[in-house]
């Protein structure tokens, strides 16, 4: 089974050290890209960087302002530019997850800040060289990660869920905003994924019937490689993807 | 003039200057700047994101600390960030004038410098002891993330509050690859792109990487600009020259803008695309080939791009400009108000005449989808205008 190819798009994908950032990470190299990747402990990243070679690791923290336009710089320094900005890194706020009424309200603050707050303003931080791409012919997206959380109120996913829900309205607007710069903001689901977020939340989960990040990953870079392909009146709306 | 003092971003309380292809002056505000495009033109800014370019830095040999303001680079590629021209000032940082800063120590080939957690070796001195080439011996990734974590905006002693990245960095920024930020394009956010769209004109972009604009030094002064890399993308080259066969007028955002386009024309007058290195001044007696009109931040007679500006308008044009700008207390630098000038005798200097019917049928072949720039919406009337001109033959 052949994967379509990504050669030489330039993408970068946060949290890229673990779970289904690192999947990306190795998939879209795989395809061709060149990626860097961003996460927060210096070790990890160095540790990702060398197992997954050719890859560019950078040491930042999303949901802290002042680490913004610092990561911004050495994505496109390293990489001459930006065509695919995947939003991945997530915070589930409350960890054991809690009930809203229970939720200190400096972890929802820290759910809004990684999963919100930092995407907008990375987008934002990065949108010149996407639209830079746009103009030399190519098709630049931002992908946010999104979750079912997103749309399904869930019991104890209260910062998780509505941040996430925020995240897909907020990448919605983008998309129209943005049209007329040619470049594309759609939001994926991954679905259940056997990750260490994943047993954050859940740590008795049966992990024999969770997806692997893995293939998830392809999913993501399938979806990819069509949206960054094609010309934008021939691509699906975008939306949650199961 | 006064220096704006506070970083502010985008059209919404900057004033702007404008000169018309006639020499006439008149005033209004920045975010009107759309007002002034026609059907057909092509704005070109500069994308280039902002270094961080300013580095605290010791002088291994005699133990002094010195600022080293990174100034040139020959290549544009995301990799060739080992070799840089740099400006080496002595102990202190910019709330102290340029002019008034300390040498630094002597400097000779083969000197360390340390920097955050790089090492540099220098690698040339040129005709000037405070300009040389720097040399870093670490890996690219670790180079960039230095730049990221130790650098600092370059910055002059009329701002003192410390800039950030994200004061230096246009909205449509890039590349990283600006010494000094590319301020014209400041005056470009994104629903000023979408206004330009709205009267279709088309925006397009070059990289070019800014250099430093003072020293502090009289005689190093006088070598700036440095010789300044910039890369014209296929699809840009494509639009200007369309726009210039169709007779529309290309319209600059800032003076690399300018430099870029006019070295990457100097030969044939046609734009070619691909990488370059901007050589030499514009002034008055340069024959442009390719802009018609800039949009620049407001400069002060003597400098540079002041000079630059000659090459639209007639000198006495641009002393009334900058008296009219004092008297009405336009601020000037990377964060002040802005001009926009016409080419004298330019496109859209003919006396507009008023036609029944519009011009489409008459465009030259190829230019349907680009309308000529000449054809305006008359404001009063509704009728359409257009001028007649010196190049009917395009018709």
């Amino acid at each position: 089974m052949t994967h379509p190819r990504l050669q030489a798009l330039r993408a970068a994908v946060t949290g890229g050290t673990s779970g289904l950032g690192r999947a990306l990470v190795a998939e879209l190299l795989r395809r061709g890209a060149h990626v860097a990747f961003v996460a927060r402990h210096g070790d990890a990243v160095q540790r990702t960087a060398d197992e997954l070679r050719g890859s560019h690791g950078i040491v930042g923290d999303v949901s802290r302002k002042d680490d913004i336009y610092p990561l911004a710089l050495q994505i496109t320094g390293t990489l001459g530019g930006l065509d695919i900005l995947v939003n991945n890194a997530s915070s589930l706020g409350p960890v054991p997850l809690a009930l809203l009424a229970d939720t200190n309200c400096e972890d929802l603050e820290l759910a809004l800040a990684t999963n919100l707050v930092g995407p907008f303003r990375l987008t934002k931080a990065l949108l010149g060289s996407l639209a830079a791409s746009a103009r030399e012919g190519r098709h630049p997206i931002v992908v946010n990660i999104s979750s079912d959380a997103a749309v399904t109120p869930y019991e104890t996913w209260g910062a998780y869920g509505a941040s996430k829900a925020a995240l897909l309205h907020l990448g919605r607007i983008w998309d129209e905003e943005l049209r007329g710069e040619g470049v594309r903001v759609v939001s994926l689901d991954p679905g259940d994924m056997d990750t260490p977020l994943h047993e954050l939340a859940i740590p008795d989960a049966d992990r024999g019937a969770l997806k692997q990040p893995e293939d998830a990953a392809r999913e993501i870079a399938d979806a990819i490689a069509a949206l960054t392909a094609a010309s934008p009146a021939t691509t699906t709306e975008p939306g949650v993807l199961q | 003039m006064k220096p704006a003092v506070l970083p502010r971003h985008g059209p919404r309380r900057a004033k702007l200057l404008v000169v018309d292809a006639r020499g006439r002056i008149t005033h209004h505000a920045a975010a009107d700047l759309p007002r002034f495009s026609r059907r057909g033109d092509l704005i070109v800014a500069n994308d280039a994101a902002t270094l961080p370019a300013s580095f605290a830095a010791t002088h291994v040999r005699s133990g002094e600390p010195v600022e080293i303001r990174l100034a040139g680079r020959r290549s544009l590629a995301p990799d060739a960030v080992s070799a840089f021209t740099a400006v080496v000032f002595g102990a202190g940082d910019h709330r102290t004038p340029t002019e008034r800063r300390p040498a630094p120590p002597a400097l000779v080939v083969g000197d360390t410098l340390i920097v955050g957690p790089l090492r540099a070796t220098i690698a040339a001195v040129h005709d000037h002891p405070r300009l040389v080439d720097i040399r870093f011996h670490d890996g690219v990734d670790e180079i960039w993330a230095a730049f990221a974590r130790h650098g600092r905006p370059i910055q002059y002693s009329y701002i003192p509050e410390r800039l950030e990245m994200w004061d230096t960095w246009t909205s449509i920024a890039s590349q990283p690859v600006a010494f000094e930020a590319p301020s014209a394009g400041f005056i470009l956010d994104w629903s000023t792109l979408r206004a330009l769209r709205a009267r279709d004109a088309r925006v397009a972009s070059i990289t070019h990487a800014a250099g430093i604009s003072s020293t502090g030094d009289p005689d190093l002064d006088r070598l700036l600009p440095l010789d300044e890399p910039y890369v014209i993308p296929a699809a840009t080259a494509a639009l200007l020259n369309q726009t210039k066969q169709c007779g529309g007028r290309v319209l600059a955002i800032g003076t690399t803008v300018v430099r870029a386009l006019e070295h990457a024309a100097r030969r044939t007058g046609e734009v070619r695309s691909g990488g370059g290195v901007a050589t030499g001044r514009i002034g008055a007696k340069t024959g442009l080939l390719v802009v018609d009109g800039i949009v620049s931040g407001m400069h002060e007679p003597g400098t540079s791009h002041y000079e630059l500006l000659g090459a639209f308008q007639e000198s006495d044009t641009l002393e009334t400009m900058a008296t009219e700008a004092e008297d009405r207390d336009y601020r000037s630098h990377e964060f002040g108000d802005a001009v926009f000038i016409e080419r004298f005798g330019g496109i859209g200097a003919e006396q507009l005449v008023t036609v029944r019917k519009g011009p489409l049928s008459r465009l030259a072949p190829g230019c349907s989808l680009l309308a000529t720039g000449r054809q305006q919406q008359g404001a009063s009337s509704g009728d359409l205008q257009v001028a007649t001109n010196a190049r009917q033959d395009l018709y």
